[in-house]
């Protein structure tokens, strides 16, 4: 039972990344009609946000110490950062390690502009192009966008850690009447869990509630009309495609601590993300989220040792096995619409 | 009347000769053997040519970038540049900074991009095109195995970058191919005394092991020499190399009653395993009485960056590292320290070393011949290369000599400054027999030597 109570929350903190992801790409299909292959390249953004807000706080200025020797038994070049002399070693120290969630702050004005730059300046030439072509185009744009940080980052991993008060894990044995330390949990995933839940309700919030939600939802059912009734529909839809930007970048910026970032950790969710649209219904906005969450926690069952004695390799080919059967029982995914991708 | 000799079965013939060579696979051309002197590529003229071939692009790009600058430092050393580095403490005294056998050395670069079929095609290109009369380099053992195959069918010299898996010198051993770095078992046999000592002969192991070669080499090596120490094995899961997020796979550790933690991963997928077993609370957990522990048979500095605090007091086993005191690493960390600003890594040492110790072979057999080559390393014995006395065994064309076993250190004093050693294992604790079980049996033999042309 605590395995079982463990992998559900492994599932829905996986499943989490892949809703963001995959709600953000769902979005852009639904309003723009653009099958955008570079989305896993804007989540890769989104988490170097949270790098560069670190190096740009731990920013440093330099002195010989004659005390100490570097590996070359020169005298060591110490490094001392800024924010310790102007707050105190202290102070200084933890405005360091809270980057990751000032990060957050710091990445949604660039994520709105490279989504709006993305859209503007590549994507709006290929709206009336077919799908292939768009496939092509974007993922040829994934691919300059990760070799671009590569060479600003290197290739290696780089660690960013959550806030020490976010490290160590919750007993959830102990809450649930379990023997204590059999169901923990890491913080950090929780709160990426409740953030995550938080950034979808907002985005249905948005969408539900608002005129210019409003708007958005009529023109992603009947674009024509919309702009018939003399409403520029296309300047909203830009607006949509940076807001899912945003969504992408801050499940990028929030997933560092759980694994430190490197240049292509957006192919590694691009196409789990793509599998999750398709299950959960081209353009469909629940089905995403629905489909996200269900492949996570599915994935989770299939990487337990006892299933995988079984079912041998059964955790490599899960998702596509799921995406196969629905697919196959409901062609256009859990939640697809009629008519999209159909004509 | 003239009589022709054209006749209808002659024309046949020639017909069939030709077809055959145009089918004939580039590589069996007999362009290779253009100015050649009994063997492929032999150098014309007054330089040599080189071929480094290392992943630089991918996600092992930056441990590449390390090995090619360790190459581009063993050229500069070769020719006479630089003060020299390891040639002065190397123990053979052939090499005198005047090239190979008097002639320049000059290189070209490959890019493996860790993928067999790119390690292969890039190395294909440096050997056809370039006429690289040696390959070296790579950050995987699939790609060692790959491009030492290649260079096996094509008559030259491979000298193995960073591969750690028995198999490149076990069952797919071969003549033409030799390797400096450790292997899988002999990190088992290194780390599992140590283990023993620190954490008790009563523990219970859970393995998380990559899913491709290495790994499964790993896992039988580290998993045969701790039980022969009294651990006992709980569980064995294979992880799929692709995978990033190892929580689901962490999670079930908590449901047994294992006390350590085995990560047969390198790279990134150490790093990330590494810091989601961390984040899981792991190393704060108690069982069976004891601490619960984590251990990483493979440690590469380069990469244990990415894990950052996580490292602290794991431990592993590596190659070399830069903070040894013998005069060949001091040589070469001043050397590489001083170029580049920066401490090279155990890719960079492996990849450097190979380069002299190709150089200084081709010396001392008086030809760059692939197999005087072979006859030169075969049961060679140096020291002064950083790693204390060392053999070039003549069955397997491994490299014997001390392993380091290391921790994650607690107080860094620097970002270079991750790992400490805790032993030096001396070599003979990590000899075995050339037809050992893990090592391919009776069945894994080098072949014949193969000059190519």
């Amino acid at each position: 039972m605590e395995a079982i109570i463990l992998q559900i929350l492994n599932g829905l903190d996986k499943g989490s990344a892949y809703a963001l992801i995959a709600l953000g790409l769902t979005l852009i299909f639904g309003t723009l009609g653009v099958v955008n292959f570079a989305h896993g390249a804007i989540f890769m953004i989104g988490a170097f946000c949270a790098v560069t807000l670190q190096r740009m706080l731990s920013a440093s200025k330099s002195f010989i110490d004659e005390t100490q020797t570097d590996f070359l038994g020169n005298p060591k070049k110490v490094e001392v950062p800024y924010l310790h002399d102007w707050f105190g070693p202290e102070v200084g120290q933890s405005i360091i390690e809270w980057s990751v969630p000032l990060a957050i702050l710091f990445a949604i004005p660039i994520m709105m502009f490279v989504g709006y730059a993305m859209e503007r300046g590549l994507i709006k030439h290929f709206y009336k192009r077919p799908h292939a072509d768009q496939i092509l185009v974007t993922f040829g744009l994934a691919i300059v966008l990760q070799e671009v940080i590569k060479a600003f980052y290197g290739a290696n991993p780089i660690p960013t850690p959550a806030p020490p008060a976010f490290t160590g894990a919750f007993d959830f044995g102990a809450l649930l009447g379990f023997d204590p330390n059999t169901i923990i949990y890491p913080y950090w995933r929780l709160i990426y869990f409740a953030f995550a839940a938080l950034v979808i309700t907002s985005v249905f919030a948005f969408l539900q509630f608002t005129t210019f939600g409003m708007v958005v939802r009529a023109g992603m059912a009947d674009r024509e009309t919309v702009g018939l009734l003399g409403i520029d529909i296309d300047k909203r839809f830009t607006m949509m495609f940076a807001i899912a930007a945003v969504v992408a970048g801050l499940a990028g910026v929030m997933y560092t601590p759980i694994n430190s970032p490197n240049y292509h950790m957006g192919m590694d969710f691009l196409v789990l993300s793509f599998v999750v649209v398709v299950v959960g219904g081209m353009g469909s906005l629940p089905g995403a989220v629905l489909a996200g969450f269900l492949l996570g926690v599915l994935e989770s069952f299939a990487s337990m040792a006892v299933v995988i004695d079984l079912v041998p390799g059964i955790n490599q080919i899960i998702i596509y096995l799921v995406a196969i059967v629905i697919l196959l029982t409901r062609p256009r995914g859990l939640m697809g619409r009629r008519g999209v991708m159909e004509d | 009347m003239s009589k022709s000799n054209f006749t209808r079965r002659g024309l046949l013939k020639t017909s069939v000769a030709a077809g055959g060579a145009l089918a004939m696979p580039t590589i069996f051309s007999p362009s290779w053997a253009d100015g050649h002197a009994g063997f492929t590529n032999a150098p014309q003229g007054s330089t040599v040519t080189l071929g480094f071939n290392v992943p630089q692009s991918g996600p092992y790009a930056d441990e590449g970038a390390d090995e090619l600058r360790a190459y581009e430092l063993a050229v500069e050393h070769l020719n006479g540049g630089g003060d020299g580095g390891m040639i002065n403490t190397f123990s053979s005294k052939t090499l005198d900074g005047t090239g190979i056998l008097g002639k320049k050395v000059e290189y070209v670069t490959g890019d493996t991009q860790t993928k067999s079929d790119a390690a292969r095609a890039s190395a294909r290109s440096m050997i056809e095109k370039d006429g690289a009369v040696m390959i070296t380099g790579g950050s995987s053992s699939g790609v060692a195995v790959a491009v030492q195959a290649l260079c096996q069918e094509a008559g030259i010299i491979f000298m193995a970058g960073l591969t750690h898996s028995n198999d490149t010198t076990g069952k797919d051993r071969k003549a033409n191919g030799f390797r400096h770095f450790f292997n899988s078992y002999m990190s088992g046999a290194a780390l599992a005394p140590v283990l023993a000592n620190a954490y008790g002969k009563d523990r219970k192991a859970y393995h998380l092991t990559a899913d491709y070669n290495w790994g499964y080499t790993t896992e039988e090596a580290v998993t045969q020499a701790t039980e022969a120490v009294g651990w006992e094995t709980v569980n064995t899961v294979k992880t799929p190399l692709t995978q990033t997020d190892f929580s689901s796979y962490i999670a079930p550790v908590l449901q047994t009653d294992a006390d350590v933690l085995v990560l047969n991963h390198y790279g990134g997928n150490m790093v990330n395993s590494l810091t989601n077993a961390v984040q899981f609370g792991l190393r704060d957990k108690q069982v069976n009485g004891k601490n619960f522990e984590i251990v990483v048979p493979l440690y590469s500095r380069l990469m244990a960056r990415g894990a950052g605090a996580n490292v602290k007091g794991i431990f592993g086993s590596t190659n070399w590292h830069w903070s040894l005191t013998d005069e060949g690493s001091k040589a070469f960390v001043q050397s590489f320290g001083t170029k580049y600003g920066f401490p090279p890594s155990q890719a960079a040492h492996t990849c450097y070393v190979q380069t002299m110790l190709y150089a200084d072979a081709v010396n001392r057999a008086g030809s760059f011949n692939p197999c005087a080559v072979v006859e030169a390393l075969e049961g060679f014995e140096f020291d002064g290369l950083g790693n204390g006395p060392t053999l070039y065994r003549a069955e397997d064309h491994q490299c014997f000599k001390d392993v380091l076993v290391v921790k994650g250190k607690e107080n860094p004093t620097s970002e270079f400054d991750l790992l400490e050693i805790v032993e030096i294992t001396p070599r003979a604790q990590v000899e075995y027999a050339p037809d050992h079980p893990q090592m391919g049996g009776a069945a894994a033999t080098l072949g014949s030597c193969n000059p190519g042309a």
